[in-house]
């Protein structure tokens, strides 16, 4: 299977061109945008995991190594469409436009860190493994039944791969020919359990064929090869020709959360080692400067206002109005029933001190 | 000038399909979906003719797939339509349990209002009716358990189609529970017209001074059948009330009940511990407590998985036992 899914490379770990036909389409404005929203997506992690250190932020899930598979795949959707993504996604969702202050009030705990700006289609990260895989055959269902070209693009990790729902969402999609894309991140561990334990399989990719849904295995550390590829089952699902599943092969740096220890299912010299190598951000500088236009004042100039645009959305975090206990309450149902009115009510003159 | 109600006699799965075929005609945004619910037209027939008369773009037969229904059933209601899907039995639900839990009923408050599930699933259940072992069961408080999720169970056809009509049109999701045992054992006046029952809202089947008795599904009938055997020859008379939603109860009801009479007897087939008993007992704890004359009295099925056929009847609670606990309230 691994030669009938060979690993689709735009730009080589060199930083040569694979494929040249992309020339055109990579002018000096889309690999600045790459590199930009890469860079960000990077900068935002390394905050968050700093800030849970320092305790200011509760247990959070890094996603350091895989900005490529995220960025690349995000840039392919537009306004109107749907995301669809896991408590891993936030490169993805803060690249196709939720806001970095409630990224931030995500991991302290707020509901509000959950909800995208308005008229952004980012729903509220799954956490169940899998679940969220239905969802986004059944929105794309939806915009099918209503005549539009909207596509859903869902992200997902390997181990996803083992649960009912990803082989459900699938064979929905691929009955209905729902506009969706699959977008699996293969970073190689189910937290601690290898890709090599999760399934017999030798790739993701080869489980399209079971649906006859096409499929694809690209190199998810390069921001081309994901960008295009994603483009073009985005642009099948729009001409409604239904499903694609993309088998984005990268590798995480750090740990599964903040809370889980690598280093006792994996070499973490593999992590320091493919820094050095495969990094999504490397490649593409590589690649800018085996063509000449790899410029370091720009660099300067990006990173410090990526830098103040994390500190503002960290200071809007801060200066957030307290959680209220109301939203608990009357986000239930459209109504709250006569228990959670009770409830409410009990709660709130206990707090004042006014039951006897 | 009032304009003559038509009504006809209905079985209940007669206007189970009623209530679907008058919102499917009403509301182009509602859909039907489930395994054999399109041109089977269901294996109780509940879906019978809406294939033919809406079409496979709007009932729509399934893969086999429970999780996959609701899943994207929740992607479908979040995007604008109103699904109702049918489990085809109760019992089948466990595969979807997840999504259930931990999407459909969490999608608002997750969301902040921003997107909401308005989906019905609608599933037959309960014992009686000699099928395979998983067909027969009765989980209901498994759900009522679950926050942001309305449990709605009729006993008769009238019921059932306005309760269903009410819970189509809910903006929330709503488990609709068919007693399979009732689908066809009576027939009820039922209006052709368009109606709907308030959701959380109890009715009494007949009125009484001495006792209260609680229950709901299929025990409707079977209880109301005790009840008049028990009343023969007898000066002390029940309340026989059917809580028709169990997720919210009828707390007034129950009150207004307990208050005139002091005695109470709850009826269920689903196991006892952790039932839906246990609930009605603490609304009357809050409520009622200093008119209680005796201690409350349940029948119930066991704690036991709801057995083959050739034991369900030992299973459910029979006349014998219900008036066996009519007369401890009564001799307390």
């Amino acid at each position: 299977m691994l030669e009938k899914f060979p690993l689709t490379q735009y730009i080589s770990e060199d930083g040569e061109l694979v494929n040249p036909e992309v020339k055109e389409m990579l002018t000096l404005d889309v690999l600045k945008l790459f590199y930009e929203k890469m860079l960000r997506a990077r900068m935002m992690d390394k905050k968050c995991v700093n800030l849970q250190r320092q305790g200011r932020i509760g247990t959070y899930v890094p996603y350091e190594g895989q900005e490529a598979a995220q960025v690349g795949s995000a840039l392919a959707v537009e306004d109107g469409d749907w995301m669809f993504p896991t408590y891993r996604d936030h490169a993805a969702t803060m690249t196709f436009g939720h806001s970095l202050r409630n990224l931030l009030l995500y991991w302290v705990g707020r509901i509000e860190g959950g909800i995208p700006p308005e008229g952004k289609n980012i729903f509220p990260p799954a956490v169940p493994i899998a679940s969220q895989l239905l969802h986004a055959t059944g929105v794309a269902w939806a915009e099918k039944k209503k005549n539009t070209d909207r596509v859903s693009l869902v992200y997902f990790g390997d181990g996803a791969t083992s649960e009912g729902d990803f082989h459900e969402g699938l064979n929905f999609a691929s009955v209905f020919k729902t506009p969706v894309v699959f977008f699996n991140q293969n970073n190689g561990y189910a937290i601690s359990v290898p890709m090599e334990k999760q399934m017999n399989s030798k790739t993701i990719a080869q489980k399209g064929l079971a649906y006859e849904i096409p499929s694809i295995r690209i190199d998810g550390n390069d921001i081309v090869a994901v960008y295009m590829e994603t483009k073009m089952a985005v642009d099948r699902a729009r001409n409604g020709e239904g499903p694609t599943l993309i088998e984005a092969v990268t590798w995480r740096y750090g740990a599964h959360t903040t809370a889980d220890d690598p280093s006792k299912y994996r070499n973490q010299s593999e992590s320091d080692h493919r820094r050095s190598t495969t990094d999504p951000l490397l490649r593409l500088k590589k690649y800018m400067k085996n063509e000449e236009i790899w410029d370091e004042e720009w660099l300067m100039t990006t990173e410090k206002n990526i830098t103040n645009e994390i500190n503002t959305a960290l200071e809007e975090m801060k200066d957030y109005p307290e959680a209220n206990i109301d939203d608990v309450f009357d986000n239930v149902f459209e109504k709250p029933t006569w228990t959670l009115e009770e409830q409410r009510e009990q709660h709130r003159l206990i707090k004042r001190g006014q039951m006897s | 000038m009032t304009t003559a109600v038509q009504v006809k006699k209905l079985t209940m799965v007669q206007a189970v399909t009623d209530a679907m075929r008058t919102m499917l005609e009403e509301d182009e945004s509602v859909l039907v979906l489930g395994e054999d619910v399109g041109k089977n037209g269901g294996v109780f027939r509940a879906t019978e003719g809406l294939f033919e008369q809406f079409g496979e773009e709007r009932v729509i037969d399934t893969p086999l797939a429970e999780s996959g229904i609701i899943g994207t059933s929740i992607g479908l209601a979040v995007n604008g339509f109103r699904p109702i899907t049918e489990m085809q039995f109760l019992g089948f639900i466990y595969p979807a349990f997840n999504q259930l839990m931990t999407h459909a009923t969490r999608m608002r408050q997750r969301s902040m209002g921003r997107y909401t599930v308005p989906m019905v699933i609608r599933a037959p259940y309960g014992a009686g009716v000699k099928a395979p072992e998983i067909h027969s069961d009765s989980v209901e408080a498994l759900f009522t358990q679950i926050p942001g999720l309305k449990v709605v169970i009729p006993s008769n056809a009238y019921d059932a189609k306005g309760l269903l009509i009410a819970s189509i049109e809910d903006p929330d999701p709503v488990l609709f529970l068919e007693p399979m045992r009732s689908y066809r054992s009576s027939r009820t006046e039922v209006p052709e017209e368009r109606y709907s029952i308030e959701l959380g809202k109890a009715s009494y089947v007949k009125k009484g001074n001495d006792v209260t008795v609680l229950t709901w599904g299929a025990m409707v009938p079977d209880t109301v059948k005790a009840v008049e055997q028990f009343e023969k020859n007898q000066k002390t008379t029940c309340d026989v009330i059917d809580l028709r939603t169990l997720y919210p109860l009828d707390k007034e009801t129950i009150q207004e009940s307990v208050e005139k009479t002091g005695r109470v007897v709850i009826v269920h087939e689903a196991p006892a511990t952790g039932g839906v008993n246990a609930e009605i007992i603490s609304v009357i704890n809050d409520t009622a407590f200093f008119f209680l004359k005796a201690p409350i009295q349940k029948v119930t099925g066991f704690d036991t998985p709801v057995p083959v056929y050739s034991l369900e009847k030992e299973y459910l609670p029979s006349s014998e036992k219900i008036i066996h606990a009519i007369n401890t309230a009564l001799s307390y």
